[in-house]
């Protein structure tokens, strides 16, 4: 396998050209900083939730083609949906990231994010994959605690 | 000349394949590959004379000892130092800009006193004086850089004043290559009183310096981008002013007497050397030093600048590429930076990592230059005396390769 087939596929480079729900909410929406100050990486996650479902998120974001793909494909895949949905998508979508050998059955309900596997052959790149999944995390931490959200660092 | 192909034979690691490819390493401005005699030194020191110095009641601690003094002679020859004492071991480049800040600045600056530092600066000759500037209300001023990517040496004239206490200025910029004036610096900042710290991290291992002929006060430069170890570095320093400042570092070896309240200082450089030092990373780096005078430092700048040459000219050929720094090998060192218009240097260094070259990706310890620029960062390449111009022929293939990938998209 070259880096052109499990790196940077076409689905992956297509989202990092054509970002989905780029941009800004105005407040009351929800805004959380994301970091990772070892590559610069940078995104800023505005959402708005209504009725336990996250009604729009608009995200901006500075970084690789991994972490901007990353977070296109994972605006993609929750908006509209209910929060408890989300935290199935991110803890699925974790596990096949963190899980070493090969990736768990359940990887195939993620559909195109299923795409971003191919980072782990490239272990310091997985950063980068996370970073908005963790600032999404603290995201919804913030919804459900009625607590302002802390930036999230990638250390 | 040198002879490339014969001191590559001296660099073990060199002879390896990473991914399936044959390693071009162009990351020497991070740290430099080993001759075998550095390793050899090392292990050498570790496996039959390892022991603590200045205690010399044992031979072995004798033999270590009269090893590491050794080095101070061989360093004050390389970079023309007029005694050995005023050589400093530290542990890197960093904990020698360090010293000067704590032992130099702190007791002499005052609120008001300016310090003078450039936009190209490293983290490392940019933080420490960033927290005297806010123990002390030291002021800190910036000289930018011009559109050729050169030290504005106008604004330079400017911003000197009687107020100007200290210059703190890289001989080369670790990501535009730039090599600064250091006599003319050093010329102008001494003419209204101010003194100049340089920091050599880049320039001694790829220029070398005379410290008598360019008359700064201060030298801070690293081991490990010299061909040693990590874990040693260098502070020289005019005598009187060693003699003057505060030790950074204090505890065990830096002592003369000590009592319960008090204690004195030792000599210099030992008030500065407190605690049991890298012993054997210093010893090997005195070996790193022979091995460079060997090839002599004038053709290790002359080898740096056909390698320049050779990669700007080609680099150039890519479209898209955007290149930094004067892009001429007389004002610059063998560090080039560069990023393609639409594709994220850590992409690159991923690509490029793939086909067995090494070379950095990132902000390169100098977020304030990256702003200046107008990236979040660059990817680099840095040659030093075992790269050969083949090397620079795969790099820009591989580069045509990160194209070709990035382009594939909606094809």
């Amino acid at each position: 396998m070259s880096v052109a087939d499990d790196l940077y596929r076409e689905i992956i480079l297509d989202h990092y050209r054509n970002p989905r729900y780029k941009g800004e909410l105005p407040p009351p929406a929800l805004k959380v900083e994301g970091a990772n100050p070892l590559c610069g990486d940078e995104l800023v996650m505005y959402l708005e939730v209504k009725d336990n479902h996250l009604a729009d998120l608009r995200i901006k974001t500075q970084g690789c083609s991994i972490s901007c793909a990353s977070t296109s494909m994972m605006a993609e895949a929750v908006k509209g949906k209910e929060l408890t949905e989300i935290d199935k998508i991110i803890e699925q979508f974790k596990e096949m990231m963190l899980q070493k050998n090969g990736a768990p059955e359940s990887a195939e309900e993620l559909g195109d994010l299923e795409a971003l596997q191919g980072v782990k052959k490239y272990p310091v790149r997985i950063k980068c994959a996370l970073l908005p999944w963790n600032t999404l995390i603290e995201a919804l931490k913030a919804v459900r605690s009625h607590k302002p959200a802390e930036k999230v660092i990638m250390e | 000349m040198l002879d490339v192909a014969k001191i590559r034979k001296d660099f073990p690691i060199l002879h390896q394949e990473i991914n399936g490819k044959p390693l071009v390493y162009f990351d020497s401005a991070s740290t430099a590959q080993k001759p075998k005699v550095v390793i050899d030194a090392l292990v050498d020191y570790y496996s039959s004379y390892n022991s603590n110095i200045h205690r010399g009641i044992h031979s072995l601690s004798e033999k270590a000892t009269e090893a590491y003094e050794n080095v101070r002679n061989i360093v004050a020859s390389f970079i023309n130092a007029p005694q050995p004492e005023t050589i400093v071991f530290t542990h890197n480049t960093t904990e020698a800009i360090n010293c000067v800040a704590y032992g130099w600045g702190r007791k002499f600056l005052k609120a008001g006193d300016e310090i003078l530092l450039t936009e190209v600066e490293h983290h490392s000759n940019m933080i420490p004086w960033q927290i005297l500037s806010q123990e002390k209300g030291v002021v800190l001023r910036w000289v930018p850089i011009t559109e050729n990517h050169t030290l504005d040496l106008k604004k330079l004239d400017d911003l000197l004043t009687s107020r100007t206490k200290l210059v703190a200025v890289t001989q080369m910029s670790n990501v535009l290559g730039t090599i600064n004036p250091l006599k003319q610096i050093v010329q102008k900042a001494h003419a209204v009183g101010a003194r100049v710290i340089v920091d050599g991290a880049q320039g001694v291992p790829h220029a070398g310096i005379d410290v008598q002929e360019i008359d700064c006060d201060f030298l801070a430069f690293p081991s490990h981008k010299t061909l040693g170890p990590t874990g040693a570095g260098v502070l020289y320093g005019k005598m009187e002013l060693l003699e003057a400042m505060d030790p950074f570092m204090t505890g065990g070896s830096m002592i003369l007497e000590v009592w319960k309240e008090r204690a004195t200082w030792n000599k210099v450089p030992h008030k500065f050397e407190a605690g049991t030092p890298d012993i054997g990373e210093v010893i090997a780096f005195g070996e790193a030093v022979k091995y460079l005078q060997n090839l002599g430092m004038n053709n290790v700048r002359q080898h740096e600048k056909k390698m320049t040459a050779y990669a700007l000219e080609r680099l150039s050929e890519v479209d898209d590429l955007i290149i930094y720094g004067p892009k001429d090998p007389e004002l610059q060192g063998g560090i080039i930076s560069f990023n393609f218009k639409e594709i994220h240097p850590h992409d690159v260094g991923t690509i490029l990592d793939q086909e067995g070259i090494a070379i950095r990706a990132g902000h390169h310890c100098a977020q304030p230059l990256m702003r200046v620029l107008g990236v979040q960062g660059t990817a680099r390449a840095s040659f030093y005396v075992y790269n050969e111009k083949s090397e620079v022929d795969k790099l820009v293939d591989a580069l045509y390769k990160v194209k070709e990938i990035f382009q594939s998209v909606g094809s």
